[in-house]
């Protein structure tokens, strides 16, 4: 009866909001057709839906999520290579940690993509611009989440390490590493949030690569339905990208 | 050097600079070598890495004009309006969404998943609805703010201790009492957390708009500097408006923080 009252208190509200959504989608088509609100700005959703079929068909926008998901490969190769490596030896050197630990926080919170009319000038119009981007944007969470699942390590596991009398790398490997992991992904998690937000506004504003590029494309050809199913389908890859992401840090954190 | 060390310590007397002070000093040092080393090498073309002395000079250029005023003036108040209208629909929607458990859960996790996704994506969107003008800008700051705003609210509500609620309830507070004194004042902590984020993300959102498509405000300016290969000046020009991202981030943030109590 409680499963079935839990189930109930769940499904309710979801099918509430569904509804709410649907509703709406009804109403703007309604307002659309009846001339009520402008159809040069805005499309009918029914076209979207349209929309969404055909650049799938017939604008090789998967080729496009292709390219913006290789750009936030390499960029992310690059955060995790070398965010972790400066976090450990950050946890390492305590007095570089002490002295870093905050500019790098101040790292995180800076707006840093307003940079990169300068590494359009440093790199050209590339997509080394839009990875670097990327690399910037993802290593500050990273560095700082490696620091602090290392320096979180349950004494007791170092101590039997020492006692078993393991060199310095062996401890690191062993040990440390493997303990840190789960708050290591939290911040890959985060690096790579940081990454794609970034690497798709950069695509959007140099027009450019993959998925931001396609956006500014459809909008410039003035395709209406076209920008509309594009940013849909950017919103959908993102929260499916999301919350297998998220998936993947619960299943990775440790149960109590 | 060690004895003098001791000295100062044993005298009471703290050293200028501790470890960690020498090693920032030693940081920044180095750091302004390797820019200066590139901006001599030629390995990169001429003013892509420009001298700290030329983006001082620019930078002294830039604050002398009225020209940058003006343009400041713009983008401060498009991101002013931005954070009015985005964070009083955040603040609403918020408060409904942390009062009522049914409504967060019909609709909370669309804004929990939106949150994250880029939103400069909906620019075109709002340069049909509003035009190349300050408002297409306002609405993107609007819309990058109101995210981190309504989430935080929503989690600042349902946090609200029970205890205080059921206090005010056996006092018989009147609902504007309950809400003046009971809930604003718990509440104030997360709202300014989310304004906070929130002004992070609408100057992000409002610049990079203008950088894409305007005729005023910063973002012009560092993309008319971008477009003239007036390095320096954009040098410059990206330090002034990090300074004040910084300094509004901060602000807001002592804001937030409670006063501290004497005994």
């Amino acid at each position: 009866m409680s499963a079935a009252g839990g189930v109930m208190r769940h499904w309710v509200p979801v099918t509430f909001g569904v509804a709410v959504l649907m509703a709406v989608a009804a109403a703007v088509e309604g307002l659309l057709l009846a001339g009520v609100l402008n159809r040069y700005i805005i499309p009918l959703p029914s076209e979207v839906v349209v929309g969404l079929r055909r650049i799938v068909a017939e604008e090789d926008i998967l080729g496009k999520l292709l390219i913006t998901g290789q750009e936030c490969l390499y960029a992310m190769v690059l955060v995790a290579s070398v965010g972790i490596l400066m976090g450990a030896l950050l946890h390492r050197v305590a007095v570089l940690r002490m002295a870093c630990e905050t500019w790098i926080a101040a790292m995180a919170s800076a707006p840093i993509v307003l940079m990169y009319p300068l590494f359009l000038v440093i790199f050209g119009r590339s997509q080394t611009t839009i990875i670097t981007m990327g690399f910037i944007a993802g290593l500050p969470p990273v560095i700082l989440k490696t620091i602090e699942g290392l320096s979180g390590t349950r004494r007791v596991l170092i101590d039997v390490g020492k006692s078993f009398n393991v060199s310095p790398a062996q401890l690191f490997w062993k040990i440390l590493f493997p303990a840190a992991m789960p708050t290591i992904f939290v911040g890959l998690r985060l690096g790579l949030i940081f990454c794609l937000i970034n690497i798709v506004g950069v695509e959007f504003l140099i027009n450019l690569g993959g998925l931001g590029a396609a956006i500014n494309e459809f909008a410039e050809r003035y395709d209406l339905a076209g920008t509309y199913a594009a940013i849909c389908f950017v919103i959908l890859t993102s929260v499916i990208f999301f919350v297998a992401t998220e998936r993947i840090e619960r299943w990775l954190r440790p149960q109590d | 050097m060690a004895e003098a060390a001791g000295l100062s310590r044993v005298s009471g007397v703290p050293p200028v600079l501790g470890r960690v002070g020498r090693v920032r000093l030693l940081l920044v040092a180095t750091m302004v070598a390797i820019w200066e080393a590139l901006s001599a090498s030629g390995f990169f073309y001429r003013d892509v890495i420009p001298s700290l002395l030329a983006i001082a000079r620019a930078m002294v250029a830039v604050l002398a004009q009225g020209e940058f005023y003006r343009h400041l003036a713009v983008t401060l108040a498009e991101v002013a309006t931005a954070l009015a209208i985005g964070g009083s629909i955040g603040i609403l929607l918020g408060l409904l969404l942390g009062a009522n458990r049914f409504l967060s859960r019909a609709f909370e996790h669309y804004l929990y998943w939106l949150g994250p996704t880029p939103k400069i994506i909906f620019f075109p969107i709002m340069i049909m609805w509003f035009g190349i003008g300050p408002e297409s800008k306002i609405a993107m700051g609007a819309i990058s703010c109101f995210f981190p705003i309504v989430l935080s609210t929503a989690a600042g509500m349902r946090a609200i201790d029970p205890i205080l609620i059921r206090v005010g309830q056996s006092f018989k507070a009147s609902p504007w009492q309950a809400a003046t004194k009971i809930y604003l004042p718990a509440m104030r902590e997360p709202v300014l957390n989310g304004v906070r984020l929130g002004l992070g993300v609408a100057i992000i959102g409002t610049l990079l708009a203008e950088t894409k498509l305007s005729n005023a405000g910063i973002g012009y300016l560092i993309m008319q500097a971008y477009a003239v290969f007036d390095m320096p000046r954009m040098y410059a020009m990206l330090i002034v408006l990090f300074a004040l991202a910084i300094g509004a981030n901060e602000l807001v943030g002592r804001c937030g923080r409670r006063p501290v109590s004497r005994p």
